[in-house]
């Protein structure tokens, strides 16, 4: 047992850190700092930064577009994004579809997708969930179905409603999850189809969620006319697919390096804001016992997420054990947002879209931490809801772990 | 033994509920919450002269009813399921309260005043530093020939933009932390000098940041002795809290309740998702925890009148149950709902923010617990 880095991993770490200290844009730095919501350029603009030097996909083959990096490496890249505070790379192109066309498209649609995806010349969204499938995702009743057009070529005409689309209001595709044989088992009729959102007969409506952020939609698609040559793998073994998609999607989700960078601004604020007894809130016991608690499960998570990097790398794919990442990644990250919204005392209670403070300094409203405090918490209640809710993760351990 | 309520408190109950029902439905609460004005005054009207309830907790001889604290209990549960913005809780609960209990000479006009619908009162003792210690206070009040002179800047004074009148904390004495020193004042809001900056709280109320910049009050604007306002201060705000666990109730009842009717009708894997045990335990766990903050809250309301420090401890374990279970019963209403609950659209969202704020409002858990600790261990040492 080692867990030191060697020399080679500490060369790479200052690398890495002078590489963004250089290359972060400056503008989106400053929108970080005042807080304010990110467009789609915004997002775009650091991809694009990454995709240039070749970063912006740590885990991807190099044969495909990939840096190459041990799993030491992703994690010390991933330490010192959230350590900057960069914005983070999108899930959906990157973490979700990219592995899933790489491991399971013909080569022919390997070419046609995946160097867009890391340019960031395609957007992707994820259309899983629907109306009445979510947790029980394999019971999703969009239609897909065969046809030959007018121009003797095959496709699909697919009918239905997806919904909860993290930022489909932006994306240039959408890779869905369709019913292709209404006869077969649940999991059998499924394919794994690729939709341009420009496609006549495709609809984006906006979902507002509690704190006030548009940020995800329902998708209808209507007659939606699907080139069959835009399905992935075979037809009716998208649940295939699907099962990979989301152990990928959960193996990122703990988000320790960004948790850690929470706590270091939770003490941070706790050193700055007052607490009952007039000194600052670290002095305060109650509050400084439940950062250290928070630390020290932390601490815990990050260990195990080591261990599951280490079977990684030892060529163990991310197996079950993965939903205790989630859990417990989700909970902990939960819990940042209670603290803060505490330190934020009576300041957690007024609303702003913008930044308050700029149109008149001379009568400030409480301290900018606060500003976003209760909405930020009330958003990440999301957490242990999407991406497999904490109950279905516990399920999957009890099932897949301890056999029960 | 009798938990039971009055004949007229059950009749204040129902009058307030089925107001609510037919007037206070979540679509017109939403547009009140978008309405410019953020609240109806044609409602407070409404409360004030066809419901009569302003004066359910008045005595008959000041023009109420003749109720107290059980009646504001009852009002402000009613209020909490409504998710009522309208301010009964800064007019009756505490503008009244400090009436009541100050001896202050225009205190039964003050009352008819709020009784009738024509005063509306906000309380304005919080400051940015202050944290839940109220005696905390850079504001000053500075004896002048005519009265006094106010400077200072209060924070988050909640319904003020709908405020004729707030009641102030000030210091004609003392450091910034003594416990002497401490004065209070009612104080006409149109008073020049006064700069206030409204915006919304992300429960859908209204708020304001309250900067006094020499602004000249009456002398007769003091209620109570100069300098002795702390343990009124105490009092009233624990009066306050009892209310606030009350509308708690009411919220946390609806958290339940929307959640237990969301789960018994919600199918995956072909079946409700209330028959999923994990979930049943957690119902169970959030009705538990529903149960208990009613009891707290009665017992709460119950001992108000009693000494400052069985009151105190009272209201303190109270705040400490109703804090918590906020956070449980909210928390989970959320989860329990997936994807729906993190909507604007659907009430349930609506009322896990109320239940978030009412969670620190006057003291979160932290601070009340030890307040109880500092009373039943620290007195009895
Ligand atoms: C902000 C946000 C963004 C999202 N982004 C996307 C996206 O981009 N693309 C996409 O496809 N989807 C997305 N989702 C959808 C997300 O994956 C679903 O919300 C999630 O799968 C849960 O489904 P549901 O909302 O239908 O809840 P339900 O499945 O109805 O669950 C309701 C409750 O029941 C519990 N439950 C359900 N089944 C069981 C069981 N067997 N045992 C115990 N408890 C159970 C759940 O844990 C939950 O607490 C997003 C969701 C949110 C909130
Ligand atoms: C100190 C002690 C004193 C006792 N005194 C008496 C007595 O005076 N009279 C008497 O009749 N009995 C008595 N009992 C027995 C007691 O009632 C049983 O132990 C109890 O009902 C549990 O049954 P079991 O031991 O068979 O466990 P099981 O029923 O096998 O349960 C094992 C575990 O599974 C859980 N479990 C079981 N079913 C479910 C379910 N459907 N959902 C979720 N979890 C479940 C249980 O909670 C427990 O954790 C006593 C037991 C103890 C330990």
């Amino acid at each position: 047992m080692n867990l030191d880095f060697s020399p080679e991993d500490v060369a790479f770490r200052d690398e890495v850190r002078a590489f963004i200290a250089e290359n972060y844009p400056a503008g989106l730095r400053e929108k970080q700092e005042e807080g304010e919501e990110m467009a789609k350029e915004d997002f775009l603009a650091w991809h694009r930064v990454l995709a240039n030097k070749g970063w912006v996909a740590p885990a991807w083959p190099e044969k495909f577009g990939g840096p190459g990096w041990t799993s030491v490496q992703r994690y010390i890249w991933s330490e010192e994004t959230a350590r900057a505070d960069c914005v983070p790379i999108l899930p959906f192109g990157i973490n979700m579809v990219g592995p899933v066309i790489y491991t399971f498209a013909t080569p022919e649609q390997k070419e046609r997708f995946l160097p867009k995806t890391l340019s960031g010349d395609i957007w992707w969204c994820q259309g899983y969930s629907e109306p009445g499938a979510g947790s029980d995702l394999a019971s999703l009743k969009t239609k897909a179905e065969r046809f030959t057009g007018d121009d003797g070529k095959e496709y699909y005409l697919v009918n239905g409603q997806k919904t909860w689309t993290t930022l489909a209001q932006h994306a240039d595709w959408i890779f869905c999850l369709v019913r292709t044989d209404p006869t077969a088992k649940i999991q059998e009729g499924i394919s794994f189809l690729l939709i341009d959102m420009k496609s006549p007969g495709v609809t984006v409506r906006p979902i507002i969620t509690l704190g006030g952020e548009h940020e995800v939609n329902e998708v209808w698609l209507e007659n939606v006319k699907v080139p069959v040559e835009n399905r992935i793998f075979e037809e009716n073994k998208g649940w295939t697919c699907a099962k990979f998609l989301l152990a990928h999607e959960r193996s990122g989700i703990a988000g320790v390096a960004r948790s850690k960078r929470g706590i270091e601004r939770i003490r941070a604020i706790a050193s700055t804001e007052m607490s009952d007894d007039g000194e600052n809130l670290l002095a305060d016991p109650v509050f400084k016992r439940k950062v250290a608690e928070l630390e020290i499960d932390l601490t815990a998570l990050e260990y195990t997420e080591l261990r599951t990097l280490a079977g990684e790398a030892a060529g163990k794919g991310p197996g079950p054990e993965s939903s205790v990442l989630k859990i417990k990644g989700t909970e902990i990250q939960q819990r940042i947002t209670e603290l803060v919204l505490e330190a934020a005392g009576h300041y957690g209670a007024p609303y702003f879209r913008g930044f308050p403070n700029d149109g008149d300094n001379a009568h400030p409203i409480g301290p900018d931490f606060a500003h976003r405090s209760a909405p930020h918490y009330f958003n990440v209640r999301k957490t242990s809801i999407y991406g497999g809710s904490n109950e279905i993760q516990r399920n999957i351990i009890a099932k897949m772990v301890l056999g029960l | 033994m009798d938990f039971n309520f009055t004949e007229e408190q059950s009749m204040v109950r129902d009058t307030v509920a089925s107001f609510l029902q037919d007037k206070y439905d979540f679509e017109t609460r939403r547009k009140i919450v978008a309405s410019d004005s953020g609240w109806r005054a044609d409602y407070w009207k409404a409360f004030a002269e066809e419901l009569g309830i302003l004066g359910a907790s008045f005595s008959e001889d000041l023009g109420g009813l003749g109720g107290g604290a059980i009646d504001n209990m009852i009002i402000m549960e009613e209020f909490g399921k409504a998710l009522v913005i309208e301010p009964y809780l800064g007019t009756v609960v505490i503008g009244g309260g400090f009436m009541k209990h100050s001896g202050y000479a225009g205190a039964a006009s003050v009352i008819e005043g709020i009784i009738g619908g024509s005063t509306t009162i906000a309380f304005a003792y919080a400051e940015p530093q202050s944290r839940y210690t109220w005696r905390d206070l850079k504001t000053t009040a500075k004896k002048d020939s005519s009265g006094y002179i106010l400077n200072g800047h209060k924070a988050v004074v909640v319904g003020a933009p709908f405020a004729s009148h707030l009641i102030v904390t000030a210091r004609t004495g003392g450091a910034q932390r003594d416990t002497g020193g401490v004065s209070v004042f009612l104080v006409d809001k149109s008073l020049p000098g006064i700069v206030t900056r409204d915006y919304p709280t992300v429960d859908g109320g209204r708020a304001s940041e309250v900067y006094f910049e020499n602004v000249s009050i009456p002398a007769d604007a003091l209620i109570g002795g100069e300098g002795e306002g702390l343990p009124l201060v105490d009092k009233v705000i624990d009066e306050a809290t009892a209310a606030v666990g009350a509308e708690a109730v009411g919220v946390l009842r609806k958290l339940h309740e929307n959640t237990l009717d969301y789960a018994k009708q919600r199918k995956q894997f072909g079946t409700a998702i209330a028959n999923f045990q994990v979930l049943q335990h957690r119902m169970v766990d959030m009705f538990i925890n529903v149960e208990q903050a009613v009891s707290m809250t009665y017992m709460a309301n119950i001992k108000i009148d009693e000494d400052a420090a069985t009151r105190a401890k009272a209201i303190s374990s109270m705040k400490v149950q109703i804090g918590r279970a906020c956070k449980f019963v909210g928390q989970n209403a959320i989860q329990i709902h997936g994807g729906m609950g993190m909507t604007d659209e659907l009430a349930i969202g609506h009322y896990f923010k109320r239940a978030s704020i009412i969670e620190g409002l006057f003291g979160s858990v932290d601070h009340h617990l030890k307040r109880y600790e500092s009373l039943s261990f620290d007195a009895a040492a």
